[in-house]
């Protein structure tokens, strides 16, 4: 069973396994700071269920959670 | 002895570059746009000892791969315009995600000076940053600057002056991509040598593009390229990709994260636990699951209450008799006294201070609501609104960032209009300015009041609240018709940051709100005047010579106009002729109204229905005002789309579309009530 960064529980932390996908939805991820062994935490929930707040590189960061299950966690 | 040298400002969004670049050049610098582009230029001139210096502000981006507009600006202004010295602004309390951007900048070949900003913000965070070992291990001078406080920055241009004559001092140490990469790297570098057309770039920085298949590169080796040399790179990279997991462009992403981690772990102390900041402690009450967004609704009202009751209608009315009484006044007794020709006093008092001076009467409430988005803004707020919005947003395919400027548009829609400018993508943002004069804004309202009042006695509050409730609906649907038809784009991910919450400047403040305001007083200003002389001429004049009013050209096309609107239920020319002027301003449909039927510029809503009572009822009355509320914007808002998206096929395309959506909705309130028999 995958886990995904939308798997995780406000609260939750992981490292980074992989980023799937191709085009403007990874490099984006890329330039974010979002890549292979980095550390993960996410924050909280947006208060309409989504998008999701995380933590990464010491800085905060939103993406949607269909976006968010691109990111494979450890 | 004094030299002119042109800088180039490069950072992150959120790092402080807009401070910086303020505290450079002040409010002297202007603002354009890039050609071709919308994206805001600011270049400014200033001096440093005896060194005249240009300061060139590129966007604020998170990397150069050429993917967005902004990373495609800054990339080909570095690469083709050689800037003297790139400065590059690094945030101190972010800083291993702001040395991405560094590395690349680097990798340019050009010299860069790095301003570290915001120390005061790291140190209290407990990070120790060695300046100097950071330096050397990138290889490009490092300056320590509080960008909001002013430090630094004399220290920092007397290094960007040095690195100006001295570009040795700046070339930066490249990134080890590891051996296969390397090897790929120097293969590349040595068939490019041949290549006059990428002679002109650095040649590392160009075999790493051919690498990454980068668009424009490619293209640029092969049309100025008659041998293959460029299809063998294709190839070989191709034959190398194989024997590796990742595509070339994660692995070189890896690789310069790898690179800067190990800068970082040699040059900076992280604090052993980060504790919460004083912003997270204020995101977790402001974004919080249960109270975002009530604190976001009260926000909201906040700014209505501020820009529209509270300061901004208190000079509109000030300013209403200013124009109207005091300057027409003065006007009039001056013309008169000169022996000025009626014609000549007319077109000077009615025509041009009636009609610059009803849309000048705006300029507070602009100015209002312009302060307060540059605060919210500049505060960190805006960017929760978006995470809080957007799954709202979405369902009519546009993002979180889309939402404040549809909301500004319930106030004035061409500084709403100014406000997609957050937007990162060209679709989203075409379908954003194009939905925008939907929602109903405040010049809209007198109308309604007027109509509402003359034909729904009793009514009125619930007549006017479903008008903008159409308006929004039709906003959603037609967004959603455009989101499915001629905008349609993956879209950009959502995936935005989060910056901390900062206290606004107020000389940051002040010179966004004069930036702004500006541009509506000169772009506005330059369109109404105009319009005002026509409109002036075609309600005063036929073709020989000056005429009353039902002669007057205006009338005349009013007559010509009206059987256009017998199928929503107003065919005469009185209407047909306050909604063509009601496009100057949406409020003058009423005045214009009270003028065309005889009854003076202030009616009361019972003598207005008497009159009104042969030609509308209430179910023309209602359809009258549907078609006020969605049909073709004012010339202000005409002129904020022509500006914002720098394109007459849009502008033109807005205010025919506008028109139709409108007739079809007022025809279907008419025909479809008619049947009813209401």
């Amino acid at each position: 069973m995958i886990r995904t960064l939308k798997d995780l529980a406000p609260g939750a932390s992981g490292k980074v396994m992989m980023v799937k996908g191709k085009g403007a939805i990874k490099r984006r991820f890329m330039d974010m700071g979002v890549i292979k062994g980095t550390e993960i935490n996410v924050e909280k929930v947006a208060p309409l269920g989504d998008p999701i707040e995380v933590k990464i590189k010491g800085y905060s960061l939103t993406l949607r959670k269909e976006d968010a299950q691109n990111i494979v966690i450890e | 002895m004094s030299k002119n040298i042109t800088i180039a400002l490069a950072g992150n969004p959120n790092s402080g570059k807009t401070t910086l670049f303020n505290a450079l050049t002040g409010a002297r610098h202007h603002v354009g746009n890039w050609a071709g582009v919308t994206v805001e230029k600011k270049e400014g001139r200033f001096k440093h000892k005896d060194t005249e210096i240009i300061g060139v502000d590129l966007p604020g981006t998170y990397s150069l791969s050429p993917y967005s507009l902004e990373e495609k600006i800054a990339r080909n202004y570095i690469v083709e315009e050689s800037p003297d010295v790139v400065v590059n602004i690094v945030d101190a309390s972010n800083i291993e995600r702001n040395l991405y951007l560094s590395v690349q900048l680097i990798e340019l070949g050009k010299p860069v000076v790095i301003a570290l900003n915001m120390m005061d913000v790291a140190k209290s965070r407990g990070y120790k940053i060695d300046v100097n070992k950071l330096s050397k291990l990138l290889g490009v001078p490092i300056v320590p600057i509080v960008a909001s406080k002013k430090q630094g920055i004399s220290e920092l241009l007397d290094e960007v002056v040095k690195v100006s004559s001295n570009k040795s001092l700046a070339k930066g140490n490249p990134v080890d991509y590891g051996k296969k990469l390397e090897n790929k790297i120097t293969e590349n570098i040595e068939s490019l040598k041949s290549n006059p057309k990428a002679s002109k770039y650095d040649l590392r920085w160009v075999a790493l593009r051919v690498i990454e298949e980068d668009e424009e590169i490619m293209e640029l080796l092969n049309k100025n390229h008659t041998s293959s040399a460029s299809d063998e790179i294709a190839i070989a990279s191709e034959a190398l990709e194989i024997s590796l997991e990742d595509d070339f462009e994660c692995l070189i992403a890896d690789r310069r994260y790898n690179h800067i981690t190990s800068i970082i772990s040699k040059s900076v102390k992280k604090p052993a636990v980060q504790g919460l900041t004083a912003s997270d402690k204020a995101d977790k009450i402001l974004t919080n699951r249960w109270l975002g967004l009530p604190i976001f609704a009260l926000i909201m009202m906040g700014v209505f209450y501020f820009t529209f009751d509270l300061v901004g209608n208190v000079f509109l009315d000030k300013i209403d008799v200013f124009f109207g009484e005091t300057l027409s006044g003065w006007a009039t007794d001056a013309l008169t006294s000169m022996n000025a020709a009626a014609w000549l006093q007319s077109l000077i008092v009615d025509g041009i201070i009636g009609g610059v001076g009803g849309v000048l009467v705006f300029l507070p409430n602009i100015i209002c609501l312009f302060l307060a988005i540059s605060l919210l803004e500049d505060s960190g707020y805006m960017a929760r609104v978006a995470f809080i919005m957007d799954r709202l947003m979405r369902k009519i395919g546009l993002s979180g960032k889309a939402f404040i400027p549809m909301i500004l548009g319930f106030g004035c829609n061409a500084p709403a209009i100014m406000g997609t400018r957050t937007l990162e993508d060209e679709n989203d943002r075409l379908a954003a300015i194009l939905i925008n004069p939907f929602m109903s804004c405040s010049a809209r309202l007198p109308v309604y009041t007027l109509f509402a009042a003359a034909f729904f006695p009793g009514k009125e509050k619930f007549v006017v609240f479903s008008l903008y409730l159409l308006g929004v609906v039709v906003a959603i649907i037609v967004g959603l018709i455009f989101k499915k038809t001629l905008f349609k784009s993956d879209g950009m991910p959502f995936v935005m940051e989060l910056p901390p919450y900062r206290i606004p400047t107020l000389k940051g403040t002040l010179i966004t709100v004069w930036e702004r305001a500006k541009g509506f007083l000169i772009k506005a200003g330059t369109l109404i005047f105009g319009a005002s002389m026509v409109l002036w001429f075609i309600l005063g004049f036929n073709f020989t010579g000056p005429a009353d009013l039902t002669e007057s050209i205006g009338a005349s096309i009013g007559r010509v106009f009206a059987p256009l609107f017998a199928p929503l239920g107003f065919g005469n020319w009185q209407a047909a002729l306050s909604l063509i002027t009601g496009i100057l301003a949406k409020e003058v449909v009423v005045s214009n109204m009270s003028i065309i039927y005889g009854l003076g510029e202030e009616a009361a809503a019972g003598a207005f229905a008497q009159t009104l009572a042969g030609t509308f009822n209430q179910l023309t009355a209602y359809a009258f005002m549907a078609f006020v509320l969605l049909y073709t914007p004012c010339v202000g808002v005409i002129g904020a789309i022509k500006r914002e998206t720098n394109s007459w096929k849009w502008t033109i395309f807005s205010v025919v579309y506008q028109f139709a959506v409108a007739w079809i909705v007022a025809m279907l309130i008419y025909q479809i009530g008619s049947l009813i028999g209401l």
